[in-house]
């Protein structure tokens, strides 16, 4: 995969459930666990945009945008 | 009347009433006796583009009716006792999803296998009650060839008029005995074709909104309008709800939108009734006979009439007081333990005088068995 | 467009549990859709009953949330009545193979131009956790509270003996291979069959001591290996994902066009 300029990881807390399958199956350990039990973005900086969270979000509740338009 | 002139079974009658009636789409499964339904309509049905589907059970066949329904087909399924059974379960699911479609039930002798090639009348209360819940149905039958025709078509243009299935229940003698059936020229009878919504695409489409006339315009899958068809209680765009205040005016929707039409759903046939002292009430094979042994009476001077019933769900109540109430005996016949009878009784101001002559060894009511009935309670001796 | 457009957002969250596979199987499904470019009102979604088959209420297509097992006989209705529709029937394992199983045999055996998803988390999620055909000997399930004793069924070797003519199986931990299998599905002209092992970490996962969701969805990366493979070769007790069965046969609605072609010939007058 390409490596793209990512954006955001943008968590919707209302559609989050707290599974943490994005948390455990992040390569670069980019979230964690909030407070409130819901994925949170922590370490924006490390990620390489490979979606693997947003894909494997059961609940929706994630998205991952890129500052260049999708190729 | 002009028209067609064949001679035919009862279950080719049905045949060509469906085919009549814009029937273009029948799933069956084979069962005795109403196999010639499903086999009369492999050979028909594809010489008009119509589809014709041997499922891999009842329960599919009814199944595959509904869904081919909502993509806007005349869908038609046939069968009989056991297999009458079996479809309940889907059955239901066309009431609550408001499916248009026709079931036609062949009766047979049960419970269970039963007497699979002879004659009963015993799935009344099936018909009205086979599948669970809280529901209204339409049941109706019919004692001679023209007549299964003519309640064919009808069938069909209540299930479109009401967004239901409709049940056809004949018997094994009406659907096997030959007659002659003239089939009138196409537009002689009315066939009502589906209503569908004139909403424009992109607008928000309720198909289950009825408008103020009571009617549910439909809109054929693969057509503009996206929506969600369920068994669960749902709202007005076909998606599941719980809401008390919904579950309960859907329930009253359901049951209100057939109750409330008896002008247009209950039909019956009258003979001889205005000054019957004795009322036979009959229905489907049964009724010839009771036609025979009225005319008989009447030979005789005495006043007997008929009421044949041809809608037996719902109950045509009010038409069954009107001629009874002022007889002096009222004898239901029947082939099976009373279960129309029960019915009249429930309708009549003077139960106490409704009888029962029936006949439930699988073989025809005769002449006979009323006239002894008939006899002993007229006073006239054993 | 994406994914989010396919689906009917009002209803979200939806009322799967926390780590439930059959949303990425949802999301799977849609993207493969999208891929192909495929026009709303030209898809229905049929399902039956259960956890599974709330999946149809999500998807902004024509939608019928039919009885429990029957869904792959409507949806039979559906198609041979309208050829042109794409239907695809997500179902669940008890949903499919248990009270479904006729229906789903002979599906294969008609080879009609269907898409049938098999949602497999191997447990009634819906009634609480009861064992399905596709369990298989000792797992513990509400009804099976000392392990059960029941043979699971192969789902692809059913399939293949019932003559299906497209036979795949993935996993929700695949999504990639979920989209392009879905595609290669919903494309093949005849019955495919897409078997999708789901974790359901409420009731199989909490059982079965298989800890959470993420742990279940690792079960699936590690004990699965593509067809062939020489992990399969090295370890036979891995499950194999991939293509089993992909070939060509005539289709049920065309066959019939050629019986209406024939019926139309001679044609009474």
């Amino acid at each position: 995969m390409a490596k793209r300029n990512v954006d955001n990881v943008i968590i919707n807390k209302a559609w989050c459930k707290g599974c943490g399958i994005c948390v455990h199956f992040c390569p670069k350990k980019v979230l964690e666990m909030g407070k409130d039990g819901k994925a949170v973005v922590v370490r924006l900086q490390d990620c390489i945009g490979c979606r693997l969270c947003e894909l494997r979000c059961p609940d929706f509740a994630i998205q991952v945008t890129f500052k260049d338009k999708e190729e | 009347m002009e028209g067609k002139v064949k001679f035919v079974q009862g279950n080719e009658a049905c045949v060509e009433g469906a085919l009549y009636a814009g029937c273009n789409f029948f799933a069956g499964y084979p069962i005795t006796p109403s196999t010639e339904v499903a086999e009369l309509l492999a050979s028909r049905l594809p010489k008009g583009g119509g589809k014709f589907i041997q499922m891999e059970d009842e329960i599919a066949s009814m199944c595959a009716i509904i869904g081919a329904s909502l993509t806007g087909s005349k869908t038609l399924t046939a069968t009989s006792g056991p297999g009458f059974s079996l479809k309940q379960e889907a059955l239901g699911y066309a009431i609550m999803a408001e499916i248009p479609c026709v079931i036609v039930n062949v009766q047979r002798g049960g419970p269970s296998t039963g007497n699979p090639t002879h004659v009963a009348q015993s799935d009344v209360m099936q018909a009205r009650w086979g599948t669970h819940g809280d529901h209204s149905i339409v049941a109706m039958t019919a004692s001679n060839i023209q007549d299964i025709f003519e309640i064919t078509i009808d069938a069909f243009n209540i299930a479109e008029t009401f967004r239901t299935p409709v049940i056809l229940l004949f018997d094994e003698v009406v659907g096997h005995m030959r007659e002659k059936l003239v089939i009138p020229e196409q537009g002689k009878i009315p066939v009502i074709e589906r209503l569908r919504t004139s909403v424009p695409p992109g607008t928000d489409y309720h198909p289950y909104l009825p408008r103020t006339d009571g009617r549910l315009p439909m809109s054929d899958f693969g057509g503009e309008h996206r929506y969600n068809v369920t068994g669960l209680f749902h709202d007005m765009w076909g998606f599941p709800s719980e809401k008390p205040e919904l579950v309960h005016n859907l329930m009253r929707h359901l049951i209100d939108k057939i109750d409330t039409h008896p002008n247009q759903i209950c039909k019956t046939k009258q003979y001889f009734l205005d000054d019957a002292e004795t009322v036979l009430v009959s229905y489907g094979a049964s009724a010839r006979t009771a036609m025979e042994v009225m005319n008989y009476s009447r030979e005789r001077e005495r006043k007997v009439g008929l009421l044949e019933l041809q809608t037996l769900w719902p109950f045509p109540r009010e038409t069954v007081a009107k001629y009874c109430d002022q007889a002096k005996r009222v004898i239901v016949v029947e082939m099976n333990m009373g279960q129309v009878m029960e019915q009249v009784k429930a309708s009549v101001k003077y139960p106490n005088h409704v009888f029962l002559c029936n006949r439930y060894d699988g073989t025809l009511i005769n002449v006979d068995d009323v006239k002894n009935v008939l006899r002993v309670i007229e006073g006239r001796g054993f | 467009m994406p994914v989010q457009d396919y689906i009917r957002k009002r209803f979200f969250p939806h009322i799967w549990c926390g780590g439930c596979g059959h949303g990425i199987i949802l999301k799977g499904i849609l993207s493969a859709i999208e891929e192909l470019q495929l026009q709303k009102k030209d898809v229905v979604m049929v399902s039956g009953i259960g956890c599974s088959s709330r999946i149809v209420g999500y998807t902004d297509f024509h939608t019928l949330h039919t009885l429990h097992g029957r869904a792959l006989a409507f949806a039979t209705g559906v198609k041979f009545s309208k050829p042109s529709l794409n239907v695809i029937v997500p179902m669940g394992d008890g949903d499919a193979m248990a009270i479904g199983g006729n229906h789903f045999i002979h599906a294969c055996r008609r080879n009609i131009n269907m898409t049938a998803v098999i949602m497999n988390n191997r447990i009634y999620g819906m009634t609480g956790g009861q064992f399905s055909p596709l369990s298989g000997q000792g797992v513990m399930a509400t009804t099976a509270p000392l392990g059960n004793i029941d043979y699971a069924f192969d789902t692809v070797e059913l399939a293949k003996g019932a003559g299906g003519t497209f036979v795949a199986r993935t996993t929700a931990y695949h999504y990639a291979e979920i989209v392009s299998i879905m595609k290669k599905a919903i494309q093949h002209k005849g019955f495919s069959v897409v078997e999708i092992l789901s974790q359901c970490p409420t009731y199989f996962g909490r059982k079965n001591k298989m800890k959470g969701a993420s742990e279940m969805m690792d079960f699936f990366k590690d004990r699965t290996t593509s067809i062939g493979s020489d992990a399969k070769k090295a370890d036979p007790t891995l499950i194999e994902r991939g293509i089993f069965v992909q070939k060509e046969s005539s289709e049920y609605c065309e066959n019939y066009d050629k019986i209406i072609e024939m019926a139309s010939k001679g044609k009474e007058s």
